[in-house]
């Protein structure tokens, strides 16, 4: 056993294991921290996803100095059927940014109920969304990604790319609430990962799932049509924005502040897009 | 003119268990204690008093008529999961009776152990729930029912006599070398069941921190519901590791039935919902307890862990 760990630990590249060896952590006496995230488990999990990152979606990092240190609310569009996008962000702050930051994102509440998924996410720092998880994480001074889409945004059909969903507006009364920053992210790229034509309501309703896409390879090739496309992907962080409240305004001031991030990123994935000159090559 | 001539007592209910046990011995170091249990009591300090009885009786209030009852340290809830018939009746009506002595002779205090699994552990839950988060665990376990039943008197009991000091303890998994509750008792098997893929946050606490925070809030100047939580949390893989356990996989679509059924012919003496426990989180804050009990577990993570197979009695 100790044998194949250190055969394993030897694949991971150094460059990775510095990158990992940097993360800050507040871990208990059995190397947890109180959300269940295991530092020490990054390295592994980050080689595979470095590649994928590096070498697959060939991701491009603009305005990764925008990102602060301290309490933040990562706020990016979200699309491409499975959360690649996500993955990717966390993946730049780690490995593009320094010092590197754990982004903490605020995953699907069903994924608790997943056999390995949800020991997957809680072990590498993922936790299930709610707004008391949130504030709590943000008192830690933590980096939270929030998709304020959700599955709306993820599980759109191709012929909706790049379109924003409507926000949920929870995101925007915890950064009120607790005075925390807010980066908007435009993820360009993803949607090409799994551009998908219809989305069968019945179906995902049948297997307990958030959505059942149905792609150029799924569900025709089985589970293996889950695999993303190779996508090149571009991901920009915009400057940050600060709002002034108590989190218990009027859903309309909520609405506007709201807008106003929502158009942030319109605004950034149109530029992004211009400037985009290959999706796939 | 009688009160002051009466001595002053304190009585604890569930005086026959081992935790009932522990309380005792360290609440006699500071006062003459009335113990009370209507199983057999023993292994006590031979001054103190022993009481025989169902609380529901007329004899516990004898104790009232004779002496000044300056606190009741209420830890006489029966928890068998095999549920004596009267278990529940007991459970409620014992505790009203026994506010309802508090409140006729003025007693100072009513101290309670509750359970942090009042909570319930579900895929739902946020982390580190806080005294005011709902009580959700008798939804799949009707043990807890009871325990629901009696926080909703003793809060009821809270706004009706301000005057009389009021707390109650929701405590994590309870374990060590003497408690034999069904988390001590999951830690001593030989191989353990985890449910296959997953592995919850689990937190765990002393049976010696238990009775420290009990001494805590016997001595609390005002009323209050607080989470007792001990040297934090972490995986139940981890804990098992602690303990070098080597544990059964069970997929959780069969690991219910299959419970279930040895629960039925009584070939497992855990109940089937106890399954939820090693599925899901119950993760409580307990900074409220520090910030106004001054609490603070003694013993680390792994020595609580290792406490449930050091010894047996």
């Amino acid at each position: 056993m100790s044998r194949l760990s250190r055969f394993v630990d030897r694949l991971i590249p150094d460059r990775v294991l510095e990158k990992t060896a940097q993360l800050p952590a507040d871990v208990g006496e059995l190397g947890v921290d109180p959300f269940g995230y295991d530092p020490k488990l990054v390295k592994y999990v980050a080689t595979p996803v470095e590649w994928l990152y590096r070498q697959y979606f060939r991701v491009q990092v603009h305005g990764m100095a925008n990102v602060p240190d301290g309490r933040v609310l990562l706020v990016a569009n979200h699309s491409g059927q499975l959360p690649f996008d996500g993955m990717m962000i966390g993946t730049s702050l780690i490995l593009d940014r320094d010092p590197p930051r754990m982004a903490r994102s605020m995953v699907e509440k069903w994924s608790a109920r997943l056999p390995f998924v949800s020991v997957f996410f809680a072990r590498v720092g993922q936790i299930v969304g709610t707004p008391e998880n949130c504030r709590r994480l943000l008192a830690r001074e933590e980096a939270i990604m929030v998709f304020p889409e959700g599955a709306r945004g993820i599980s759109k059909t191709f012929d909706k790319r790049y379109q924003l969903e409507r926000f949920g507006q929870g995101f925007m009364r915890l950064a009120l609430e607790t005075n925390t920053p807010i980066v908007p992210i435009a993820v360009v790229g993803a949607e090409e990962q799994a551009p998908s034509f219809a989305n069968i309501e019945s179906l995902a309703k049948l297997m307990q799932m958030p959505a059942f896409p149905v792609t150029p390879t799924f569900p025709l090739l089985g589970p293996l049509g889950l695999l993303p496309l190779p996508s090149r992907y571009s991901i920009y962080f915009g400057e940050p924005m600060r709002f002034e409240g108590h989190g218990d305004e009027e859903d309309e001031v909520i609405f506007r502040y709201v807008s106003e991030v929502k158009a942030k990123i319109e605004e950034m994935l149109e530029a992004g897009l211009k400037a985009r000159t290959s999706i796939y090559l | 003119m009688s009160t002051r001539t009466k001595p002053e007592v304190v009585i604890a209910t569930g005086a026959a268990g081992n935790l009932g046990k522990l309380v005792i011995q360290e609440l006699h170091r500071q006062h003459a204690v009335v113990a009370v249990d209507r199983r057999p009591i023993r292994g006590l300090p031979k001054d103190v008093t022993q009481l025989r009885t169902d609380v529901r009786w007329r004899q516990i209030e004898d104790v009232f008529r004779t002496s000044r009852v300056r606190a009741i340290v209420h830890l006489g809830l029966i928890h068998n999961p095999r549920g004596e018939d009267d278990q529940y009746r007991f459970n409620v009506v014992g505790t009203q009776r026994l506010l309802e002595l508090t409140a006729k002779y003025g007693v100072d205090r009513f101290v309670m152990l509750s359970s942090a699994n009042i909570y319930g552990p579900d895929p739902d839950n946020s982390y580190f729930l806080t005294e005011d988060a709902p009580l959700l665990g008798a939804e799949h376990h009707h043990e807890i029912r009871d325990l629901v039943a009696v926080d909703r008197i003793v809060q009821n009991f809270f706004y009706r006599h301000p005057e009389v000091k009021t707390v109650m303890l929701r405590p994590v998994h309870i374990v060590g070398p003497r408690v034999k509750n069904a988390p001590s008792n999951y830690l001593r098997l030989e191989r353990p069941w985890v449910i296959t893929g997953f592995d919850p946050i689990v937190q765990l606490i002393h049976e010696e921190d238990v009775v420290r925070a009990m001494m805590l809030a016997s001595n609390y100047g005002e009323s209050g519901v607080f989470n007792i939580v001990g040297p934090g949390e972490a995986p139940l893989s981890r804990i098992l590791q602690v303990l070098n356990k080597k544990t059964r996989s069970v997929p959780a679509f069969l690991a219910k039935p299959i419970l279930e059924r040895a629960w039925s012919v009584g070939a497992s003496g855990y109940p089937p919902p106890e399954l939820r426990h090693i599925q899901y989180n119950c993760v409580v804050d307990g900074s409220l307890a520090k910030r106004k009990l001054g609490f603070q577990p003694h013993y680390n993570l792994v020595d609580t862990i290792r406490s449930v197979v050091e010894y047996r009695r």
